[in-house]
């Protein structure tokens, strides 16, 4: 398309310019993470635990429990989100109460990350006494990405077109069945994008495992979900401020790993999205 | 009409949404294997009154109703009444089609399923496309999307599904609303070929249709039923002024 007239080419092209403004750092974070980090990238250094005070050897321990966590957090997150995204969606009635609810969804959306984490050392590691561990990580990061998952599932079940519903209960079918069988398979792909924008934001957080799960440095994968864990986040953190003398590429090629892993996460989770709807479509 | 030949036996129906008074003291009597049409301008509560029937109206937050509607004699709006039951006794039809984004079989078995039905699903799957004049078109493709075939066989789809579930009593909301006149005319031969074992109850926006195909016909305005009797006599001299207009089509 072709703009004619002043007014149109200037609208045109400061449309233009934000597009390249917000693409330019992402690019600019690709490529510098890339050019710089990529040499430290080999099998030893994906396979290997950390040597010499980080300072040699790989990332292994902290790529299993980045996913250890990812996992974890989802398991818990998904299906309680949804569970409550049903209930909010199909359930409840259109009251003061539900507005509310609402209300306080959204704002749990806002927390700063390390709200969470201190509300996770608080809630988690003391009071119920689970300990620095796997399992209190990920306890708090599902809590951190359950706004997310519900308001991405809510808005997927309000999508499914009521004319089903309609349909599905006047042949008889009961309140849940008609759930079950006829809205939530159609609400399934946004309901994952939901999932995807939660993992993403899972992998990549360091504040709320910083008190409730993240190890300094544990040479071996954890052994039981009361386990600490290393994670890639906490351990970027660590090498790039608490430790001297470190190989720039070990900490440019650590954040590759990090962000590659969030893409790989997010890409499987849009493939699994698409192939759902591929599948329902025909 | 004697009460005795009701299937459908409405008493002082009196529909609220709200404030709003969408049915105004409804009385009448619907006869078995007729077909019943209703007619009405826009608004008049004649799709209200249809979704009376099988209770859809239980979906919207707010309504009240009172009066009695007997179905088989039985009061639906009575508190033992079990909805479920009901609605795989009263079937409905809707304005749009609506099949589930699934196969053509999977449309079709989806009550019997939801019953826990799982043996002879073939048989009753050929029965009822036969039934509803749809197999021939879509017999070796049955595994195929429901949303794949025209509006006027995704129609007889939905009327297909409904009569899986074995309802005596089929409503039909406009069912052809959204179709060209072809596929009218088969949902309309349709009906009158179900009529044998189903008691059919329409409301449609179209007069030739009601005349068409109707044993008996009311007409609804702002809520009130004005007038109901033999469509013959609805169509040909109303005793109401009011029905005459809009038949001769001085409103609506």
């Amino acid at each position: 398309m072709r703009p004619r007239g002043t007014g149109e080419w200037l609208a045109y092209g400061l449309l233009y310019l934000s597009i390249v403004l917000v693409t330019l750092p992402v690019a600019a974070i690709f490529f510098i993470l890339v050019s710089r980090g990529y040499s430290a990238v080999n099998w030893e250094f994906l396979s290997s635990a950390p040597r010499m005070g980080m300072r040699a050897g790989g990332i292994f321990p902290a790529i299993m429990g980045t996913l250890l966590l990812v996992l974890g957090t989802i398991a818990i997150a998904l299906p309680l989100g949804i569970m409550a995204a049903i209930y909010l969606s199909e359930y409840s009635s259109r009251g003061r109460l539900n507005r509310l609810i609402h209300l306080a969804i959204v704002n749990l959306a806002g927390v700063p990350s390390v709200v969470y984490g201190l509300f996770g050392l608080g809630a988690f590691v003391l009071f119920l006494k689970i300990g620095v561990s796997l399992l209190a990580g990920c306890l708090t990061l599902a809590l951190m990405i359950l706004p997310v998952i519900i308001t991405a599932s809510e808005e997927a079940l309000q999508a499914v077109p009521q004319s089903f519903r309609e349909a599905s209960l006047a042949l008889g079918a009961t309140r849940w069945k008609t759930i079950w069988n006829v809205v939530l398979p159609s609400a399934l792909p946004g309901i994952l994008t939901g999932a995807i924008l939660g993992v993403s934001r899972a992998a990549g957080e360091t504040a709320p495992i910083l008190f409730t799960a993240a190890a300094f440095f544990l040479p071996r994968l954890p052994r039981s979900i009361f386990d600490q864990v290393m994670a890639l986040p906490y351990h970027l953190y660590i090498i790039t401020t608490q430790v001297p003398n470190i190989p720039q590429k070990v900490q440019y090629g650590t954040a590759l790993v990090l962000v590659a892993l969030v893409l790989l996460i997010n890409a499987s989770a849009i493939v699994l999205r698409s192939y759902i709807r591929w599948r329902r479509s025909w | 009409m004697e009460t005795a030949a009701c299937i459908i036996d409405v008493n002082k129906l009196n529909f609220y949404y709200g404030k709003f008074q969408a049915l105004k003291d409804i009385t009448l009597c619907l006869k078995p294997h007729k077909i019943t049409a209703f007619i009405g301008p826009s608004g008049c509560g004649k799709s209200t009154f249809l979704r009376t029937l099988n209770r859809m109206n239980d979906l919207i937050a707010g309504v009240r109703i009172n009066g009695k509607v007997l179905i088989d004699g039985r009061n639906i709006y009575a508190p033992d009444m079990d909805v479920v039951e009901l609605r795989r006794r009263v079937g409905m039809v809707f304005q749009r089609p609506n099949p589930f984004p699934m196969s053509i079989y999977d449309n079709v078995t989806y009550a019997p399923r939801m019953k826990g039905q799982s043996r002879g699903l073939d048989d009753l799957v050929e029965r009822t496309l036969v039934r509803a004049a749809l197999w021939d078109e879509v017999k070796d493709k049955l595994k195929v999307s429901a949303l794949s075939l025209s509006g006027g066989q995704q129609q007889r789809l939905c009327i297909a599904r409904a009569l899986a579930a074995d309802p005596g009593i089929l409503l039909m909301d406009e069912p052809c609303s959204s179709l060209d006149p072809v596929s009218t005319l088969r949902i309309e031969e349709l009906m009158q070929d179900l009529k044998s074992e189903y008691t059919i109850i329409i409301v449609t926006h179209n007069m030739q249709q009601a005349a068409r195909v109707a044993d008996y016909t009311g007409f609804f305005l702002s809520g009130e039923l004005i007038e109901f009797g033999d469509s013959n006599k609805i169509f040909t001299k109303p005793d109401d002024k009011r029905t005459e207009g809009y038949i001769t089509g001085r409103f609506g």
